[in-house]
This record gives structure tokens, C-alpha cells and sequence, in this order.
């Protein structure tokens, strides 16, 4: 996949949709409706039922991930000022340990800074492992690792990365002997999966968590999961693949 | 589990866990082909619209776009049951109703182009309630279907298509009766499957009338047949199916997105990917039936049901694919699951100007019963008949009979299902929780316990035709052709193991064909709970076939009659002299051998699932939280037990028993527009809130299948949701009859607070 990428010697700056960046960024807005292209208002305000279930990790309420949006817009605002400014229109990207170094614009295997880090990673990078699934920050089928620590990468705008260590499904293969991870052979042997299509999210937001605490105890693995969907209900034999993997690293 | 074979009932990994656990498996959307397109839908804002006028022109000149379809640009193709539903029409049904189709060169551009199609609509009065769709100034949503009333039967079913239950005498029935109560009773909270994956299609036109598809679904062959008729049988359709990720049902038919992609290819001559976002997924693809029961039932002091009468209305949204197939399997199973002499049960399916119901795990059957057990309960209540010794001797024993979904009355040869569903009983401690109809289990200061049963099951173990080739080769591997996709429940690999079985091949030496229409014989899909009786047995017999050849063809080889060899590890060896071996590359280099294996339908059989739940309510907060579930079955043989385990704990996702607790779609009912289109107004069960769950699973072998093995999968889902009702209304002491069991609904059941305060969603 290397191949595809452009690397950049000369510095250009991007010609198009300066006035529109946000605008152009490649994801709808949760709450549209259906037909009219306009965000609805009412999907926001209808409250959240009291006594629900909760996705206690990440997803306090609709209006958050809202805000959050809101404020990543901010952010990518000033920091394509800034950019601009000192002339960088590039970004670097270590991912799978294999450093990238990626031009912003709107030609194909550029980075659009509308672009997800989810779009990067599958659609200019060919990395198709890291799965899209409500593409707005809820399911936690995109998780990939930041500097091992989880993040969603449909929410997280490429631009906003450089200098980042990314690592995703693909990457946890040992890169010598090509053996897979032993949390991954723990899915394998618990049969902790059913569709598999959430599979990689889930594995990469257990390992963040058997970054962070090597020896975690069945509820902490359901805590750190509790941001991935699974509709198949494979839980119960993915919590069990978690701890027999916590057991290897012990 | 302990048995003499070599793979049944064996825990081993999945062919395919490698690809799933390291990101290799290559789903839907991971494929890319050349000068590919991709597809956008333009969707109606009006639940109900003529379409005026459509200006496409400022899209079509936008930069990067290559087609804009509209009705007037498109061949009729049409489906529904009968096939009166355009691909694109000129009126529009519902909000998000199909307007145009725009291929681009990126996502983002097609996207643009929506925004710039410009049409004109006559907005029309719409209906969302079906009383309301039947009266007779309702707005008409087709002009086939007077009164809004969608033709009843199936005729892929057969020329008796079962469209309601009805024998005996009610009248008689209801003398005989100690109790009879009667009601209306609701499943409207209409849930959706919600599969991880989009619903989506690649597809690739070849001209004149050719068309390959790249699809996400259950059955690929299926595809090919159900697209035939949909573009009007001139298209010769080839249909590929790779890993699924997730169905439970609904991708089973998803013509409508395969059409969309064909047509964008055919109008562009370049492959046209188009998957739906999860909004669409969510407000534009299929979601569960929503059933209505007005009825009756006569009962005995023991718990003999004399007779049941009354109307189920079925509301199936916009228009009807599948509703009338669900209709007919759901009143068979109702028959399996309470044994009865006089039924008048007459189901009417209403179209509204809503999204389309289509397939979900419980066919049917788990919408007629979540409506029918609360009415059975009154007359239990009544009578102080306990549910689960009602359940138990009401359930299908072998001898008795129904009406299966094609008309024709069928007599059960299966087992009796009372040794698991006691056995289930007991793990659960049922007879110690159980205090009586309206009764809690336990109290703890505004904690109160309630306990709840359920039952389904299914004869479509055996249903629809199957068929199969094993190809043995030289070096001594085989390969098993069977157009069946990997939709999570494991099979693929299950039905490798049984090749693997018949012909002692060491695991690795047998593999299956992609899910391909054009190199695959006649496969109906890993479809119900018919993978491993249905699918499963033509795959074995294609081996034994293939098996019978290789000994006819190395018998004169080893000097002996073909009835004296047996096979192992590619070996081909004399039974009483097994140092008498040759290995299958014996046959010549230049050879291989196909067996042919076909199942025919066999609906004398039926699975079972028991599923017991204890919930603790809040009476302070009016929260619901699922204490314990316990779920019996018996399947003959397990074949997987790992992937039997993750199918049983399905009971709770697909719109299972969280459609009891919280997952409904919210439907804006005075404009049609759905409110939680997103996944996080749409509620789901997480990683932290998981009850315990304990799967009783007998293993009383069934003659007809090889391995004396049926299918459970499917069902999962379906006993669960009334026993959660259940639960609660034992746990406060007043019945709770509307899906799902909402804090809301539970305060307003406890009278603390006023109804009326919610606007929308289910009634």
C-alpha cells in the first residue's frame, strides 16, 4: 500500500474549499433528516430515556458528540491557520510503525482535511482491517490506537494527527516473526466473535486497556468495552478471550 | 458432549478467525475495483408525495457525476409481494422513500449531487396507524391494495400458502372453556436488527443484460433468483457473497440496493458501489413487523386452551416483501407452541406510509406471540395456571401436529422438549421464584423481583430445498460447493466439519467454495434455524455421493467390492485388511470426483427454545435490569459448541429481549419521519450491563439428520421478549403489557405518573 502515497518534497498550498473547509468534511451530521439534507433539531432534543442504557465510557449524550464535532472544527480551524502560517501542508504519520508522511489537498491520496481518520487509514492507506459502522462516534467499531491509547477513528480528523503513532488491527502482528498478538489468538481460541465485523474495534480497545493495566479484572474489561457494539452478543465469550490474554501477559 | 467422532461437537477455531481477528477478512466495503463509482440515494422528506417534476440537470453538470436516475429514467423493475413496488416510482411512500440514484466518482461528489437534484412534490395525506389505514377514507398507498390491505399469502409457498389459522369449532371451543378472557394486545415498538454492517452493493453491468453483484447478505443464490424477477426476468444475475457482517434476517432480502447498484452501472458501464449509511440503515431498510392482536381464548382449569379467535393485524410498513412468508411461518409456530383444536385467527397486513418491515430472527412467530402469551397469561392469571407447566404441556409433542406455512398439515416426529425445558426450569430455580400471577419473587425496600417464561419454536429446521457437490481431488482434499455465506453463525466451517466427518480428511484438506451464484448448485441460505438439519444434510450426502464414487472407482484397484472400502486421511483402504490402502491419487492426476447431495423440505420437524428471565425493578425510578437468563433448548447434537454458545446469547441483540426493555425506533407518527435514526438515540445493550446467562442444551439425538443434529440459532431471540413483560408485571404486581418495558411505562403501570406525557413511538 505504500506505493500509493505521495511523498512530498514540495510544499503546496491547497487551492481549493479554504473558504469551506468544514463544510466539505466528509461526514453528515447525526440527526438529519431524512430527504432534506438539513440537520433536524428534533433529533437532539428528544431526550434521552431516563434509566437507559449508557455507553458510560464515551457517549454521554447526542448533544455531546455534537459539541465535541463543534469543537474539532475549532481546532482544525486554527490549526490549518497555523499551518498555513508556517507553511505545512503535510502531515506525518507513523502507522503499523511505518512512517508516513502525507500531503494535505484534495487530489486522490491527498488528505482532504475533511477526511477522517477512519477514510485515511482505509481508503488512502488501503488499511481495510479498521471497520466503519455508524461512522459518528457511537459504536466503536473504528477503534484504532493513538499513542496506544483507543480512540475512534471515524471521529478524529486526520489532520489533526500529525506526528501520531497510529497502530490498527493490522498492526498488531509481531512485525519479525509475523505471530499474531496473543489477545488475538485468545479471540481465535474463545471463538469471541460471531460476524466479526466489530472484531477489530473490540480487539483494539482491549489492548489500549491491557496497555494501560496489564491485569485487569473482569469489570474493568466490560468498562473499557463498553463503548463497542456488538449486536451478535458475542460479550461474554469476548470478555473471556480479554482475561485469558491478561493471564499470558502475566 | 463427550461423543466417538472426530469433529461433531468438537470445539475448534473458525475457518475463517485468522481474517476476522487480524482484519483480514474482506467485508463489503473493503473492496475496491477499478474506475469504481460510487451511489447515492436521494430520499423523500414526505412520508406520502407525487412527484412533480424532477430537475437533475445542475447535478448532472456537477463535475465528477455520471449518472442521475430518476422513476422516468429507469426499466419497471419491481418487488413486493405481489410485485407491485417500483424501484423508483413517480409517488413516494415514506420518508426516505428511494427518489434518485446519482453515481460519482467519490462519495463526497454523489453527495453533492443529492443536494442539487431539484423536485417538485404534491405532498399527500399519509397514515401511520393501522386502524387508522383500514378505514375507508384512508389515504391509499397503492391501488393494488384497496383498503390498504396487502394481498394475503406467499406463492413461493405453494398454491395453499397458510394465510391464518383456522380449524375446529371456536363456538364449541369456547363452551368447553373454564375462563375466557380477551383483549388487544401490541410488539409494535417495530426494533430494528440493526447489523453492524450497512446494507450495501457493488455491482458490475455488462451489457446487454448482464449484471455481477458483490453483496452483503445470507444467501447468494437466492439473490440471483429474487433479482430475476425483480428486473422484469431479463437480467441474468450472478451474486457473491463474502463475510457478512451481521443479518439476523434482514440483509435476506436486500434487492432493493443490489438494484440500485445495477442500475447505476448499467447507466454508467463502470462498477457502482453503494452502501447506505447507518441513517439509511436505520430509516430506509427493513426493521421487524409491527403485530396487533384483537382476540380471545378459552381455557381449562388444567391449562388446556379450548380455542383462540380473533384478528392480528400485521403492520409491515410502506409495502410487503416477505411480511406474508412471516405471517405464514408465524402462524404455524403459534401452533407448535400452544396446542389447540379450534383456532379462527385471521391476520391482516396493513401498509402505513412507514419504513417497510421485512425479515428479522423471529420470523413471525416471535411478533404473533409476543402478542398472544399476554393474553393467554390473563387466562392463566384467571386460573392460577403456572406459565411454565403451561408452556410445557402446550408445546408441540411428538405426534401432534399444524399447519405448516404451505398449507398442508403436518405431524411431528421430533423429540419432547419437556426433559430440556424442565431441566431448564430447575437451573433456573423456577419453582422456587415462582409465587404466583402478579406476584413478586423477592422485595427489597423500592426493589422488587419478578420472574417471566417464554417459548418458541420453529419447524423451518427442514425447511426449502438445499442442495450440494463435494469435489474430492487427487491430493487427497476436498472441497465442498454450497452458495452460503458466513453471516456469524459459524456454519460455513460447521458444514466443513461434517464433509470433514464423512470423509475422515483432516481438517485443513476441506474447504468451501466462495459464496458465488455462478460455480454454486441451488442453496436456499443459512435461512431460520435451517443451517445444520437443512444445509447441513445436503452437504453430507453430496460427500457420502462423493464417497461412493471414489470406491467404485479404486475397488478394482484393491481387488475388492466397493462396499468393503472405507476412506481416511486420503487414503482409500480395505475395511478387513485396512494394510490393503491406496491414496485417492490413485484415481489419476487428471481426475476428481463430484458427489451431488440434495435435501429435500422436511416439515415434520421442529426445534424449541425455553427462555426464563428475572428482572429487578426500581419502583422509584421505574428502571429495569435483567437479573438472570436462563435458556433451554435441545439439538440433537451439537455440532460447535463455541458458536452455539454465541447464537444462544443472541438472545439478547437483533431486536431479541432488549426489544422487551428498551430498544424500540421512534417513529414520529404525526409526519412519519423516524427520530432515532442514529445509534445513539437507538439504544443497545453494552459491554457493562450484561446479565448472567446460563444455555441448557440437550443432546437427544434426531434420526433423520447424520449427526441427529437440528438448527436452534435463529430462534434465540424470540421466547425472551414476553417473558420480560411478564417478569415485570410479576415483579409490580400489575400487568405491564406494552413493548418495551420503558421506566416510563413501568411508573406510569405503578400509577406515578399521568399517561399521555410522551408523544410518538409505539402506542
Amino acid at each position: 500500500m505504500k506505493e500509493n502515497i505521495v511523498i512530498l518534497k514540495k510544499i503546496i498550498v491547497p487551492q481549493v474549499e479554504r473558504q469551506g473547509l468544514i463544510e466539505t468534511r466528509e461526514r453528515k451530521d447525526t440527526g438529519g433528516r431524512m430527504g432534506d439534507g438539513k440537520k433536524d433539531a428534533r433529533t437532539r432534543r428528544y431526550p434521552m430515556k431516563k434509566g437507559k442504557v449508557t455507553r458510560s465510557k464515551f457517549k454521554k449524550s447526542a448533544s455531546m458528540g455534537r459539541a465535541y464535532l463543534e469543537g474539532k472544527r475549532n481546532t482544525i480551524r486554527e490549526s490549518l491557520k497555523a499551518t498555513r502560517s508556517v507553511g505545512k501542508q503535510t502531515i506525518h504519520l507513523i502507522v503499523n510503525g511505518q512512517p508516513y508522511e502525507l500531503k494535505i489537498g484534495n487530489e486522490p491520496n491527498e488528505i482532504d482535511p475533511s477526511h477522517t481518520l477512519a477514510h485515511t487509514l482505509r481508503e488512502t492507506l488501503g488499511l481495510t482491517g479498521t471497520k466503519v459502522s455508524c461512522d459518528n462516534g457511537a459504536c466503536g467499531c473504528c477503534t484504532v490506537l493513538m499513542d496506544n491509547k483507543a480512540v475512534l477513528s471515524c471521529m478524529t480528523l486526520t489532520v489533526e494527527c500529525d506526528g501520531k503513532e497510529i497502530t490498527t488491527i493490522e498492526g498488531l502482528k509481531d512485525p519479525k516473526t509475523e505471530k499474531i498478538d496473543p489477545l488475538q489468538q485468545a479471540f481465535i481460541d474463545y471463538t469471541a466473535f460471531q460476524c466479526g465485523f466489530c472484531t477489530p474495534g473490540i480487539i483494539m480497545s482491549a489492548k489500549a486497556l491491557l496497555h494501560e493495566n496489564p491485569s485487569p479484572t473482569e469489570e474493568d474489561v466490560k468498562e473499557a468495552l463498553s463503548g463497542n457494539f456488538c449486536r451478535c452478543i458475542s460479550h461474554y465469550q469476548v470478555v473471556k478471550a480479554v482475561m485469558a490474554a491478561s493471564r499470558v501477559g502475566r | 458432549m463427550n461423543n466417538a467422532y472426530r469433529y461433531i461437537g468438537k470445539a475448534m477455531p473458525r475457518k475463517d478467525a485468522m481474517d476476522i481477528v487480524t482484519g483480514g477478512a474482506r467485508f463489503l466495503n473493503d473492496i475496491k475495483m477499478l474506475n469504481m463509482l460510487y451511489g447515492k440515494v436521494l430520499r423523500s422528506p414526505h412520508p406520502h408525495a407525487l412527484i412533480k417534476r424532477i430537475d437533475k440537470s445542475k447535478a448532472e453538470q456537477l463535475e465528477g457525476v455520471e449518472a442521475v436516475l430518476t422513476w422516468e429514467d429507469v426499466p419497471d423493475w419491481r418487488g413486493g409481494t405481489p410485485r407491485y413496488t417500483r424501484i423508483l416510482d413517480q409517488k413516494v411512500r415514506y420518508v426516505g422513500d428511494a427518489v434518485a440514484l446519482v453515481a460519482a466518482k467519490s462519495e463526497k461528489i454523489a453527495r453533492q449531487a443529492l443536494g442539487l437534484i431539484d423536485v417538485e412534490y404534491e405532498v399527500l395525506p399519509a397514515v401511520f396507524e393501522m386502524e387508522e389505514a383500514l378505514k375507508p377514507d384512508a389515504p391509499q398507498l397503492y391501488d393494488e391494495f384497496p383498503g390498504n390491505v396487502v394481498t394475503p399469502g406467499m406463492p413461493f409457498f405453494g398454491p395453499k400458502s397458510l394465510k391464518e389459522v383456522a380449524m375446529g369449532d371456536v363456538e364449541k371451543g369456547f363452551q368447553e372453556a373454564d375462563v375466557i378472557t380477551e383483549g388487544t394486545f401490541g410488539y409494535e415498538n417495530i426494533p430494528n436488527p440493526l447489523p453492524p454492517e450497512a446494507p450495501g452493493a457493488i455491482a458490475v453491468w455488462e451489457k446487454p443484460n448482464k449484471v455481477t453483484l458483490w453483496v452483503s447478505n445470507q444467501a447468494s443464490y437466492m439473490d440471483k433468483i429474487t433479482l430475476f424477477h425483480a428486473m422484469g426476468r431479463k437480467v441474468e444475475v450472478r451474486s457473491i457473497g463474502g463475510p457478512c457482517g451481521g443479518s439476523y434476517g434482514s440483509k435476506f432480502m436486500s434487492w432493493q440496493v443490489q438494484c440500485y447498484a445495477a442500475l447505476l452501472s448499467r447507466a454508467t458501464g463502470k462498477p457502482v458501489k453503494l452502501i447506505f449509511t447507518k441513517e439509511e440503515h436505520l430509516a430506509a431498510f427493513t426493521m421487524r413487523i409491527a403485530s396487533r392482536m384483537k382476540a380471545r381464548v378459552g381455557m381449562k382449569k388444567d391449562g388446556t386452551v379450548t380455542a383462540v379467535s380473533g384478528t392480528w393485524l400485521i403492520d409491515t410498513g410502506y409495502y410487503s416483501m416477505t411480511t406474508q412468508s412471516q405471517v405464514a411461518v408465524g402462524c404455524g409456530e403459534v401452533q407448535i407452541a400452544v396446542r389447540c383444536p379450534n383456532w379462527d385467527l385471521k391476520p391482516v397486513i396493513v401498509c402505513t406510509n412507514r419504513n417497510a418491515s421485512g425479515i428479522v430472527r423471529g420470523f413471525g412467530g416471535q411478533e404473533l406471540k409476543c402478542t398472544l402469551i399476554p393474553l393467554l397469561s390473563l387466562a392463566m392469571e384467571k386460573l392460577d395456571i403456572d406459565p411454565f407447566q403451561f408452556l410445557k404441556k402446550n408445546f408441540v409433542k411428538p405426534g401432534d401436529g399444524y399447519f405448516w406455512r404451505d398449507g398442508i398439515w403436518y405431524t411431528y416426529r421430533g423429540v419432547d422438549y419437556s426433559k430440556a425445558m424442565e431441566k431448564g426450569a430447575e437451573q433456573f430455580g423456577w419453582k422456587e421464584k415462582w409465587k404466583g400471577w402478579l406476584k413478586p419473587t423477592a422485595v427489597d425496600g423500592t426493589k422488587r423481583r419478578g420472574i417471566g417464561v417464554g417459548v418458541h419454536g420453529n419447524a423451518d429446521i427442514g425447511e426449502d430445498a438445499s442442495e450440494a457437490n463435494v469435489r474430492l481431488h487427487p491430493d487427497g482434499t476436498a472441497m465442498l460447493f454450497s452458495c452460503v455465506t458466513e453471516h456469524g453463525t459459524g456454519q460455513r466451517t460447521n458444514f466443513v466439519k461434517m464433509v470433514a466427518e464423512v470423509l475422515q480428511l483432516p481438517i485443513e484438506r476441506v474447504s468451501v467454495t466462495p459464496s458465488d451464484s455462478l460455480i454454486n448448485p441451488y442453496e436456499f441460505g443459512p435461512a431460520g434455524s435451517r443451517g445444520t438439519y437443512a444445509i447441513g444434510s445436503a452437504a453430507i450426502a453430496a460427500a457420502e455421493d462423493a464417497r461412493r464414487k471414489l470406491f467404485e472407482l479404486m475397488a478394482p484397484m484393491l481387488q475388492a467390492d466397493p462396499s468393503e472400502l472405507d476412506t481416511g486421511e486420503g487414503l482409500v483402504f480395505v475395511k478387513s485388511h485396512p494394510e490393503k490402502k491406496i491414496p485417492w491419487r490413485a484415481m489419476s492426476v487428471d481426475r476428481t470426483i463430484t458427489g451431488y447431495g440434495r435435501f429435500e423440505p422436511d416439515y415434520t420437524l421442529t426445534n424449541c427454545m425455553m427462555t426464563f428471565v428475572e428482572v429487578e425493578v426500581d419502583t422509584e425510578s421505574g428502571k429495569v435490569t435483567l437479573q438472570g437468563i436462563v435458556n433451554a433448548t435441545d439439538v440433537g447434537q451439537v455440532i460447535d459448541p463455541p458458536g452455539l454458545e454465541g447464537q444462544l446469547n443472541g438472545c439478547l441483540g437483533s431486536g431479541g429481549i432488549d426489544s422487551a426493555l428498551f430498544e424500540e425506533t421512534i417513529l414520529d407518527r404525526s409526519d412519519g419521519h423516524i427520530l432515532n435514526a442514529n445509534m445513539i438515540d437507538y439504544k443497545w445493550r453494552t459491554f457493562s450491563e450484561l446479565p448472567p446467562i446460563d444455555n441448557v442444551v440437550f443432546e437427544t439425538p434426531f434420526p433423520s439428520h447424520r449427526f441427529h443434529a437440528v438448527g436452534v440459532g435463529e430462534i434465540a431471540t424470540s421466547p425472551g421478549p414476553v417473558a420480560v413483560l411478564m417478569a415485570v408485571s410479576n415483579a409490580i404486581g400489575v400487568w405491564l403489557h406494552e413493548y418495551p418495558a420503558t421506566p416510563e411505562r413501568v411508573l406510569k403501570a405503578l400509577g406515578k405518573i399521568r399517561s399521555g406525557a410522551r408523544k410518538g413511538g409505539a402506542l
